[in-house]
């Protein structure tokens, strides 16, 4: 009798044990989601379906704001980003760039010139596949520091470069 | 009138480096024309580079970028043959799109 009886509620029991487990793997697997979900647009720049142009990070007139602005927060000086920059460009309007990244999972790139007018130039997100290596032109008002920012596993990495300018390119 | 794009690709070992340069006067908002008066801001935002319904390559960008702006990228996963699009918007609402085959 006993036996019987054990045995037809051994496995309700073992049944329920193992639905309150898969509960909580439920609930703990959408709160991981819900929360990358929050994080991901702070360290911004994953490459949104619909690109939309961060207006207000653009019109920013300084560093701080700037980064403030995309989510980000101070980034820290790494050796793994080169910065290629003329050290003299006799012609502001024009002042070639170019930007690699060493370090696993970049998500996005910016160029910042603080003394322009508005300090955020450019700013490259990056898709799966997409090589962090990039190149355009800049213009630069006046003889400025430019920083790459790079934003990688959740990091934010920097690099700063002084370019002498000798004709001031802000048209 | 011809685009005003002007874009290669060339694909190698599955690696695509496209070059593309965009016609586009890029004011800044600074600069003043000769009678003094100043040129209002005139300048690209977004451009988005397509592949097979995926974009590989956005780069926003603000006035500060050059008068017919050059651009220098490459991304994984492309061959020969695959059509790549290129879009560009400006602050005036104004787009432009080409497509091309990666060569």
């Amino acid at each position: 009798m006993m036996t019987a009886e054990l045995s037809r509620t051994q496995p309700d029991e073992d049944r329920r044990l193992v639905l309150r487990c898969l509960g909580l793997a439920l609930a703990g697997g959408a709160g991981t989601m819900l929360l990358s979900s929050f994080g991901r647009p702070a360290l911004a720049a994953d490459v949104p379906a619909k690109p939309v142009w961060p207006k207000d990070a653009f019109t920013c007139k300084d560093e701080a704001s700037a980064l403030k602005a995309l989510g980000w927060e101070a980034p820290v000086a790494s050796d793994k980003i080169t910065l290629v920059l003329p050290e003299i460009a006799e012609n502001g309007a024009v002042v070639p760039v170019s930007i690699t990244a060493a370090m696993p999972d970049v998500r996005s790139i910016a160029v910042m010139i603080p003394d322009n007018p508005f300090t955020l130039t450019a700013l490259f997100p990056l898709a799966a596949g997409t090589a962090p290596d990039i190149a355009c032109r800049v213009k630069m008002a006046k003889t400025a520091k430019v920083v790459a920012i790079v934003a990688a596993g959740g990091k934010l990495y920097s690099a700063t470069r002084d370019v002498k300018v000798t004709l001031g390119g802000c048209g | 009138m011809a685009s005003t794009i002007r874009v290669r690709a060339i694909a190698a070992d599955g690696n695509v480096e496209v070059q593309s340069l965009i016609r586009h006067p890029m004011d800044s908002g600074f600069m003043k024309n000769d009678k003094g008066q100043i040129i209002p801001a005139h300048f690209i935002q977004t451009v988005t580079f397509e592949t097979k319904g995926k974009i590989v390559f956005t780069a926003f960008w603000g006035p500060a970028i050059s008068k017919d702006p050059y651009l220098k990228f490459s991304y994984q996963g492309g061959a020969k043959g695959d059509p790549l699009t290129i879009s560009w918007t400006d602050n005036e609402g104004m787009s432009d799109t080409l497509t091309t085959k990666v060569a």
